[in-house]
Order: structure tokens, then C-alpha cells, then sequence
């Protein structure tokens, strides 16, 4: 895992983890977000996550996986993701290299992310738990 | 000139000719100086007899060809086409909107070449040797000029036309604000890749600017599609997925729906309506609006 300053931070807000990256992270800075992040949903019991990218303007295809990764290990720990603040340009590079973003759920900002996690999550926390 | 060309392979070489250009060309300059008044007419002459500059008046003419004079025999004089170029560039500029074609600018600085070459041949009439030596060192200069002239007319035409191109595919992908959060694009006319391009640049960038949540893309008005702009157009509705936008596609005509079943584009993911109208309902539909009732259409 790699040392330094984070270049993230990961805020908590009610039931939702607010993660935002400052800059483009290296690969190993990655994994440790990664790590990072998914601890965070288990010690703060959180519902959501937040993945806010308005800062970059450039994402690779490792960085398209981590956030995959991310998704699906916080679904199976119990927390929705949704990446907000993508970028045009960013939207149609991951597009055009045909970078995978499989189930990945996107939003304009974060306040959007927040409104499309109040709306998936409410109705759906009565039956399972 | 083919007589000139023999004349010249014969007997002389290159370092004489330069010495000839430095010793005569001064020589020449300050002749073409002298009876400049002279020459100038007789040249706006044969110009209104070749029916050139025609959507010029007179005096206009007569200041052009005055500068373009003064120009040509300072080319001549210090060998340097820079001031031309730049004079060139401005004289284009000026007379391009007044509709004077590329023959007109090229024919008028031929006409003046052949103005001075003649005088050059009667004051030198009587020394063959020594007129061939002045046409040596005139030739190359004049036509040096005569085409910086013409780039210059040609390049900034273009430049126009650039400008122009630029223009009209600005206008024509607009991106129309309808409601809060719902934006239209209607596309007229041949989608190529290039405007395929433009579309997406624009249709992502006004999706962060109005916030957008759901874009109808209206294509009634487009004859055909290739597979390249089919593809084009699936990426660009990924990519606004990708920035939280619903993209719904309206009026794809019977043509462009076979070709696009023919040459197999994944449309599955995505969203089609017949029309414009059933678009616009399934938009509102998305965005919550209650298009029935409406109280509801102030939204949420």
C-alpha cells in the first residue's frame, strides 16, 4: 500500500459516504482508495457511496475497473454506489477506448448522486433488512 | 520566353546572372520609378479593357493599382516578398467581400508583369544581348510576385471559407433548453462524422450546463446514416449515461431504421420513439412530469 499524502478524501453524511478524488491517482494510490473506501462502508454501516470524479479530466481503464470493483464489493457489502461529475470529455473517452463500465450507476453531480440514492435506497431498506 | 530560356542556357553561368540581377535590377527599378505615371495608366487601361475588377469603381482601381504598383516595383527593388505578402493579405481582405474572383487578382498582376516587361523591351530594344540579360533578372522577380499574389488571394479565400464552415456547424446542432432538466436537439440535414463530432461535444457540454436528465435527440429531418455516425451516435449515449443524461432518440425514418438493423449497430441499450411528440411525452415521463394533469408540468 502506498504511502504519502491521500490524494482523496472520504466524508461521511448520514447514511452515505462522500469519497472524492483530488487528482489523478496512480495505481497504487487507487488501491488504496479502494481498500480504503470499502472499509469505511463496513465501519460506518453506510447505505451509499459516492464516488465524485469532477476533478479529473483524464480516467484510464485501471481506474474504470477500480471504480467497477468498488461498486460491486460495496454492493455485496451492503452500500449503492453512484459516480457522479464525470466530465464530457472524460464521458466519451471512457466511451470511445470501449472502457467497460458495466453496472455502474452515473450522475450529473453530487447532488444528483444524493437524490438518486435518497430515491434507490428508502424504498428499498424496508423489506431487507 | 521559350526564345529567352535558350538564350539564357547558352554561355553564361549562375554567378554571372546574380552579379547581372544586382547591377541591373536597380537599374530597372529606378527606370519602372521614373515613368511610373506612364506605365500605371497604361496598365488601369488594359485592366478595363480585359473587363477586370468590374465591382470596383474607378477611383477604387486607381488607388489599388497604385499601391499594388508601388509594391510590385519594391519587391523588385529589395527581393523581399514580405511587405507583399502582408499588402497581399489586406488587399484580399478588402476586396473578397466585394465578389472579385481569384482570375481577376491573378490576371491583373499578369497584366501588370507584362506592362513593365514591355516597356523594359522597348527602352532595351536596341541591345538584344543586354535585354536578355534585363528579362533574366526581371522574370524571376516578376513572377515571384504573381504568385506570392496569388497565394496570398487564395489562402485568405480559404481562410474565409473556414470561417464560414466553422460557423455553420456551430449552428447547425443546437441544443434547446426546453424544460428544466429536458434538452432537445434536432438534427437537419446529412449527419456526417464530422458533425457527428460536433454534436457530441455540444450535446455533452449543454447536458453539464442545464444540468440535463433527459435529452431528446430528434432525427426526422436526417436522409441517411452511415455506421460510422451510428456508432458515433451509440457512444455519445453512453457517454451521457456516463454524465447521469437519459438519451431518447425520435424519428428515425423506415430508411435509416433497415440500414440500421442491415449493417447490425447495437441499438439495444438504446432508447427509440416514433416521434418528436411521443419523445417529448416519454421525457416528461421520466422527469416525473405529469403531462395529463397540468398542475403537475411545474415539476418537481
Amino acid at each position: 500500500m502506498s504511502s504519502g499524502p491521500r490524494l482523496f478524501s472520504i466524508l461521511k453524511q448520514g447514511p452515505t459516504l462522500i469519497a472524492s478524488i483530488h487528482t489523478a491517482l496512480d495505481d497504487s494510490q487507487l488501491e488504496r482508495f479502494r481498500e480504503d473506501l470499502v472499509d469505511r462502508i463496513g465501519r460506518d454501516r453506510a447505505r451509499g457511496v459516492i464516488i465524485d470524479l469532477a476533478a479529473l479530466d483524464v480516467l484510464d481503464s485501471f481506474a474504470t475497473r477500480v471504480l467497477r470493483d468498488i461498486a460491486e464489493m460495496a454492493r455485496l457489502r451492503g452500500a449503492q454506489t453512484v459516480v457522479v461529475g464525470i466530465q464530457p470529455e472524460v464521458a466519451f473517452v471512457i466511451v470511445r477506448l470501449g472502457m467497460d463500465t458495466g453496472s455502474l450507476v452515473t450522475a450529473l453531480d453530487l447532488e444528483e448522486g444524493l437524490e438518486h440514492l435518497a430515491g434507490a435506497t428508502l424504498p428499498t431498506a424496508g423489506p431487507h433488512r | 520566353m521559350t526564345s529567352n530560356e535558350d538564350g539564357r542556357a547558352t554561355g553564361r553561368g549562375p554567378a554571372e546572372k546574380s552579379r547581372d540581377a544586382d547591377v541591373l535590377l536597380p537599374e530597372l527599378v529606378a527606370h519602372l520609378r521614373e515613368h511610373r505615371t506612364r506605365l500605371r495608366q497604361e496598365w488601369t487601361t488594359r485592366i478595363g479593357d480585359a473587363h477586370l475588377l468590374q465591382a470596383m469603381t474607378s477611383q477604387e482601381v486607381a488607388a489599388e493599382t497604385t499601391s499594388v504598383y508601388d509594391n510590385y516595383v519594391e519587391v523588385l527593388e529589395t527581393g523581399s516578398v514580405e511587405a507583399l505578402q502582408h499588402y497581399a493579405r489586406d488587399l484580399s481582405e478588402r476586396i473578397i467581400p466585394r465578389g472579385v474572383e481569384t482570375h481577376e487578382v491573378v490576371g491583373i498582376v499578369l497584366l501588370l508583369r507584362d506592362v513593365l516587361a514591355r516597356s523594359l523591351f522597348e527602352k532595351y530594344q536596341r541591345d538584344f544581348a543586354l535585354l536578355n540579360r534585363v528579362l533574366d533578372a526581371y522574370e524571376p522577380a516578376a513572377n515571384r510576385i504573381a504568385n506570392t499574389v496569388a497565394v496570398s488571394f487564395v489562402d485568405e479565400r480559404e481562410r474565409v471559407i473556414r470561417q464560414q464552415q466553422d460557423a455553420i456547424l456551430e449552428l447547425s446542432t443546437p441544443v434547446l433548453p426546453v424544460r428544466e432538466r429536458l434538452l432537445i436537439l434536432p438534427i437537419i440535414g446529412v449527419l456526417d462524422s464530422e458533425r457527428a463530432k460536433q454534436l457530441t461535444v455540444q450535446l455533452l457540454n449543454g447536458i453539464r450546463t442545464h444540468r440535463a436528465k433527459v435529452v431528446v435527440i430528434d432525427i426526422t429531418g436526417v436522409p441517411a446514416i452511415d455506421q460510422t455516425v451510428a456508432n458515433h451516435l451509440v457512444q455519445t449515449v453512453d457517454a451521457s449515461r456516463l454524465m447521469g443524461a437519459n438519451v431518447i432518440i425520435t424519428g428515425l425514418s423506415p430508411d435509416i431504421a433497415r440500414t440500421l438493423v442491415t449493417i447490425g449497430v447495437d441499438l439495444s441499450k438504446m432508447d427509440t420513439v416514433g416521434d418528436l411528440q411521443g419523445g417529448l411525452e416519454e421525457a416528461e415521463r421520466m422527469l416525473g412530469y405529469a403531462s395529463a394533469h397540468p398542475d403537475g408540468a411545474m415539476g418537481p
